[in-house]
């Protein structure tokens, strides 16, 4: 009997742990959403930055040409979203294209053609490169990093889409290394046994063989990898020269929405529109990495029943 | 065990009777030995496998039938701390000879595997994955390739509207004869199968064998089996080993009706195994 009251504690304990972690996920929803919320509600807050102010381009002043602008503490505030969201797109794309292809590529060296010895040195190393504090790769890719890339490039500007997309590549590497080499190491060996059984170099095998059986991992790995380019903030705070250009060039400084927020919170008015708009930024945030990890979750599953004909 | 007598002196009296010529063997050992790191997994081994004709090694677990098998296209290079000693010839070729190519040698001699391991891709693009990594065909011809060797194995009427599934769909014997139908499109000469028939039910079993039957024909077949039953009903020769030993290999009907040594004579009465 006594058995039976102390199992019923310790269930009760891990299930009031487990659902804490979903309430406080909730709840922070909860009070970011209705910060954000007196976008739609409030008629003070909707007369300098409603919906249209944020999304359509807008002329300050009758007689001044349209346009999309990000200057919400100047004397006409204007709060255009869509600079930050080029800003934050061409970033991650840089990021993901400085990094995807090196993340994967060492997944499949490290996984299909290193020697044990080696692979027990690469991936322990990269994923040490996920252990480095996001402000350090920052101070790196704005000391460093930028000199060397405007030399190299010949740019006008140092601080850079460029560079902080490298440096933000950076940390998004290990992320997608990990994952993506233990989808790899994953696939049975008989799948790659059969391949060199019938006279395929392993090379052939593994672009074949071993990467399509690894398909639903290796797109996981890519879909974590974005949502980390999406929200990391102070890698891009430092070295993107933090100005809210609209300008779709790589070379141009940027801001991204993350960025936005962290440097803007902290001296902001608040409850003033500028207040709210930070918010909404969050909100839009929160609500794109949740909907981009539920697709890429539904695709995993997808591909995964196509591979196995589960449910063909 | 009594029918297993019937059929191996049927299968020996079917010997007696026909005098034949001794074919050139396609395989053959000589002194062979394989190590694993310090253990000798294989001693001594001198064994010649006659061509198209179906060879069967038998034996308990661990008496390294499955180790030889592999020894025949170099799978066990993909282990590490292997050692190998004493010869092997393909034809005439040394297989272990340090210019030998590989990739050449695991075409000629291809294997069966024990669970049957098709891609996790379409059936269509197991059995073209062989002749296109090997650019023995492409586009159009790859159709007629797929078709014909999926006829071998008796499939292409069950699959031919849907070549396209994964292939990982199919029941565990239709994977094991794509898996068979995977190989034989890459036209090898020798089918090295390692316990085929352990994954399936005994229909699945007796179906399997009939297409070995057929097949014998064409290639030269060596077959690992823990079935002795399996082993006196396909095979022409055969070989029983103990403790990485061939202790004895004739023919099958010799070996299960007559065995010359008594450790032959124990496994196959069931004293052990």
């Amino acid at each position: 009997m006594r058995k039976k009251i102390t199992e019923s504690v310790i269930e009760a304990i891990i299930h009031i742990s487990a659902s804490l972690a979903i309430v406080g996920l909730v709840l922070i929803f909860i009070f970011i959403g209705k910060e954000a919320l007196h976008i739609l509600t409030s008629s003070e807050v909707r007369q300098e930055a409603g919906l249209s102010r944020l999304f359509l381009p807008h002329s300050p002043e009758p007689g001044v040409p349209k346009e999309f602008a990000w200057q919400p503490v100047s004397d006409i505030p204007k709060y255009s979203l869509f600079p930050l969201m080029v800003g934050t797109l061409k970033v991650t794309l840089v990021a993901l294209l400085f990094a995807l292809p090196l993340a994967l590529g060492a997944a499949i060296f490290s996984s299909e053609f290193a020697p044990s010895w080696l692979r027990e040195i690469i991936k322990p190393s990269i994923e040490l490169l996920a252990g480095i504090p996001s402000v350090v790769l920052g101070f790196f890719a704005l000391m460093v990093m930028a000199t060397a890339i405007q030399n190299a490039l010949g740019l006008d500007y140092r601080l850079n889409a460029i560079n902080a997309g490298i440096a933000l590549g950076l940390a998004v590497i290990p992320i997608v290394f990990t994952v993506a080499e233990d989808a790899l190491t994953a696939v049975p060996q008989s799948f790659r046994e059969g391949s060199i059984a019938l006279g395929a170099t392993s090379w052939q095998t593994a672009w074949r063989v071993v990467l399509p059986a690894a398909f639903p991992g290796i797109f996981a790995a890519c879909v974590l990898g974005f949502g980390r380019a999406i929200g990391e903030t102070m890698i891009v705070l430092m070295s993107s020269g933090n100005a809210a250009i609209m300008s779709f060039l790589p070379t141009y400084p940027l801001r991204s929405l993350s960025a936005t927020i962290a440097a803007e919170l902290g001296e902001v008015v608040h409850g003033s529109p500028h207040y709210h708009v930070l918010f909404f930024i969050g909100t839009l945030l929160f609500i794109f990495t949740f909907i981009l990890n539920l697709i890429g979750q539904l695709f995993v599953e997808r591909l995964k029943d196509r591979l196995s004909g589960s449910r063909a | 065990m009594e029918e297993l007598l019937i059929m191996s002196q049927a299968a020996l009296a079917d010997s007696v009777l026909k005098k034949e010529e001794v074919p050139a063997p396609k395989i053959q050992t000589k002194d062979l030995a394989l190590y694993y790191g310090n253990f000798r997994a294989l001693k001594n081994v001198d064994i010649s496998i006659p061509p198209q004709k179906i060879t069967a090694l038998i034996g308990p677990s661990g008496c390294g039938k499955s180790t030889l098998l592999r020894v025949f296209n170099r799978m066990n290079d993909l282990i590490r701390g292997v050692r190998i000693s004493g010869q092997v010839f393909l034809d005439d070729q040394d297989i272990y000879h340090p210019d030998t190519d590989l990739i050449a040698l695991r075409k000629r001699a291809g294997m069966v595997f024990q669970r049957p391991n098709p891609f996790p891709i379409s059936v269509f693009k197991n059995v073209a994955y062989g002749p296109s990594i090997h650019g023995m065909a492409s586009g159009r011809e790859l159709e007629s390739i797929v078709e014909r060797h999926l006829r071998a194995t008796g499939l292409w009427d069950d699959l031919k509207d849907k070549l396209h599934i994964p292939a990982l769909s199919l029941s565990p014997e239709q994977q094991q004869r794509l898996c068979i139908s995977r190989l034989l499109a890459v036209e090898p000469e020798v089918l090295l199968m390692d316990e085929p028939c352990s994954a399936l039910d005994p229909i699945a079993t007796a179906r399997i064998e009939d297409l070995l039957f057929e097949l014998k024909k064409d290639y030269t077949i060596v077959i690992v089996t823990h079935n002795m039953q399996q082993a006196a009903r396909v095979s022409s020769s055969a070989g029983f080993m103990l403790l990485g030993e061939l202790v004895e290999f004739g023919k099958t009907g010799q070996l299960f009706t007559n065995p010359i040594d008594p450790r032959t004579h124990d496994y196959i009465t069931g004293r052990f195994g």
